[in-house]
């Protein structure tokens, strides 16, 4: 059941963002609940620049997950990349989470400028997982410029709407069969995570949803949970849905003195 | 009664000599700063009193030492000319973000629920507010006033008090031996010594407006920090506060400013023409759970990790620090005996 990405193995399919926890006792104890193996870390926005953040950052690789730092709050394909050096410095790894935010407003993702970020880091040698939308042909191209990973929203970042659009995501899941896709943003309850994991997707990423609860703990393994109850099930062939009742023990062999009167 | 020596002038630092030297200890305190001043962090903060709405994030442990604190403060009012604000505290929200404001309802108590036309009887200004929540039992004090009270009555009692005074290591053990017991109130100063203390970059902004009036602190919900701004004297409002992780500072960021001005903008269109007279960048000492401890190595004691509570924690942490001293308490809520 575990899951590869950029050929390294996991076998969790929760990634867990790290920002707005009550206290970084509190993210610490939320990352060991969910038994989660990938923690997303923002660069530019949580943490100052430079080496400034370095006990919080410490505090995270003590949890032992493998550290995927994003480039939350860019707005520019340049910054983007600033960002995303400045990242690989600070943490020793290639990868990142490359947002490029289009808009204040919903957060969305400016595609334009975040394919041509991630041509520019792939070329630079980087690991990308893109923050897209659902939209398949802006999904061929950043497959097209290297990433082998892609991460569309099931809603604006924060807003905890769960999938809006179950239809594109199912279709995005049917287009790119083989591609790792990784619902990221929207997520606001367990049940959520559970409907992308049963559509097939590899795995969620979330922080709000966690964080800001009142038990961030217990919210953590909740997800973990779900997530795992949404992949089994992906896996074990759902039954189809029908109109009509069929009971699942055959009326005809029934002995009349079991029959109800 | 035993002689003691508290090191540094922030507000815990100011608070534990306060009490010792009340309940009779031969207190000296020493600071490398002037008194507190723009060297401490306790210069830059907000000076509200909200155990309640602090409960949206922080552990019931800040409550409890907030309400303890609050009583010291206003006793301290009453006989000085540190300005107790009894007014409590509003909660707002802009219409889009009303999901912030039921989750902070939710998690926080003391509070009522206000329309439109309550709100405004309270606060006039606050027009453009539908709603608002309203905390009636917190309070806000001026910082700067509230450490300055504190360092003035230390004088009045004959606290020998040391400025400028900057302690090396070597200097800060052998100070250890000419006390009985030596309390360090130096915040990040003392991250060399306790090594899981880590710092919490803050940046807030004063501004004076002559348009706006307002009687208590208001609290913006914001999705990553609460914003805030408090009324001060003659027409300035306080408004704060980012929360970075981050060790050091220089200066605050554009982002940060923008986000704190458009904070005020959104609490009041009027703020737009107020002039900005002070912007201000200081680093919160914290522990990994963001919660205050007193850690005790023999006779050498530790008040740190007052994160964004150190008006609301630091009377009632002093107080701990006097029973420890005086009647060798010992309470594992704030006591960590044999770190580590």
């Amino acid at each position: 059941m575990s899951l590869t990405l950029y050929g390294t193995e996991f076998q969790s399919r929760l990634l867990l963002g790290t920002a707005q926890y009550p206290s970084p006792k509190i993210l610490q104890e939320s990352i060991l609940a969910s038994a989660c193996d990938i923690i997303t870390v923002s660069v530019r926005r949580e943490s100052s620049r430079e080496k400034a953040g370095q006990h919080f950052w410490r505090l995270l690789q003590e949890t032992q997950t493998h550290i995927l730092p994003n480039t939350a709050g860019c707005r520019t394909a340049k910054e983007a990349i600033t960002t995303a050096q400045m990242a690989r410095e600070l943490f020793s790894t290639d990868w990142i989470k490359l947002e490029v935010i289009g808009n204040d407003d919903n957060l969305q993702p400016n595609i334009f400028a975040l394919v041509e970020a991630a041509q520019e880091l792939i070329a630079q040698g980087f690991k990308v997982f893109p923050y897209t939308t659902d939209d398949i042909i802006v999904g061929e191209r950043l497959l097209g410029v290297g990433c082998e990973v892609l991460m569309p929203w099931g809603s604006p970042i924060g807003s905890g709407r769960g999938l809006q659009n179950p239809f594109a995501l199912e279709t995005m899941r049917a287009y790119f069969p083989d591609t790792p896709l990784i619902v990221d943003a929207g997520i606001g309850l367990p049940s959520h995570a559970a409907a992308a994991m049963q559509l097939g997707f590899d795995a969620v990423l979330l922080n709000t949803a966690i964080a800001k609860s009142g038990n961030p703990v217990n919210m953590s393994k909740a997800f973990a949970l779900a997530i795992e109850a949404g992949r089994m099930s992906f896996l074990s062939d759902p039954i189809e849905q029908r109109d009509m009742a069929a009971p699942s023990t055959p009326v005809a062999g029934t002995p009349f003195w079991l029959e109800t009167p | 009664m035993p002689s003691v020596h508290v090191i540094g002038s922030g507000v815990s630092g100011l608070a534990c000599a306060y009490y010792l030297q009340k309940v009779g200890c031969d207190v000296t305190l020493s600071t490398a700063s002037s008194g507190c001043d723009e060297n401490c962090c306790s210069w830059w903060a907000g000076g509200m009193l909200a155990p309640f709405c602090e409960q949206e994030s922080a552990e019931p442990l800040i409550g409890t030492l907030g309400k303890e604190s609050m009583a010291f403060w206003r006793q301290l009012a009453s006989v000085t000319k540190l300005d107790y604000c009894a007014n409590g505290s509003l909660v707002v929200a802009p219409a889009r973000d009303q999901a912030l404001k039921r989750s902070f309802e939710r998690l926080t108590r003391n509070h009522q629920r206000l329309d439109h036309a309550q709100l405004i009887a309270l606060e006039p200004d606050l027009d453009h507010f539908q709603q608002g929540l309203f905390y009636p039992d917190e309070a806000h004090i001026q910082p700067r006033l509230a450490t300055k009270v504190l360092w003035h009555e230390l004088g009045r009692m004959n606290v020998i008090l040391n400025t400028e005074h900057y302690l090396d290591e070597a200097s800060l053990v052998n100070a250890r031996n000419e006390y009985d017991w030596q309390i360090d109130c130096r915040g990040l100063a003392a991250q060399s010594e306790l090594d899981d203390l880590r710092g919490v970059k803050g940046e807030m902004l004063h501004i004076y407006s002559d348009e706006v009036r307002l009687s208590r602190p208001v609290r913006l919900l914001h999705p990553r920090y609460p914003l805030y701004i408090v009324p001060r004297p003659e027409q300035q409002f306080m408004v704060g506060a980012t929360m970075i992780e981050a060790n050091t500072s220089r200066n605050a960021t554009v982002r940060s400013v923008l986000e704190l001005l458009s904070a005020a903008y959104v609490v009041h269109p009027a703020f737009a023409e107020a002039e900005i007279v002070e912007i201000g960048v200081d680093i919160r000492p914290a522990f990994n759970d963001n919660l205050p401890k007193i850690r005790r190595y023999g006779n050498q004691l530790y008040v740190n990790g007052l994160y964004r509570h150190g008006y609301l924690a630091a009377p009632a942490l002093a107080r701990r620090v006097s029973d420890i001293i005086t009647n060798d308490y010992f309470c594992t809520e704030v006591v960590d005996a044999n770190y580590p």
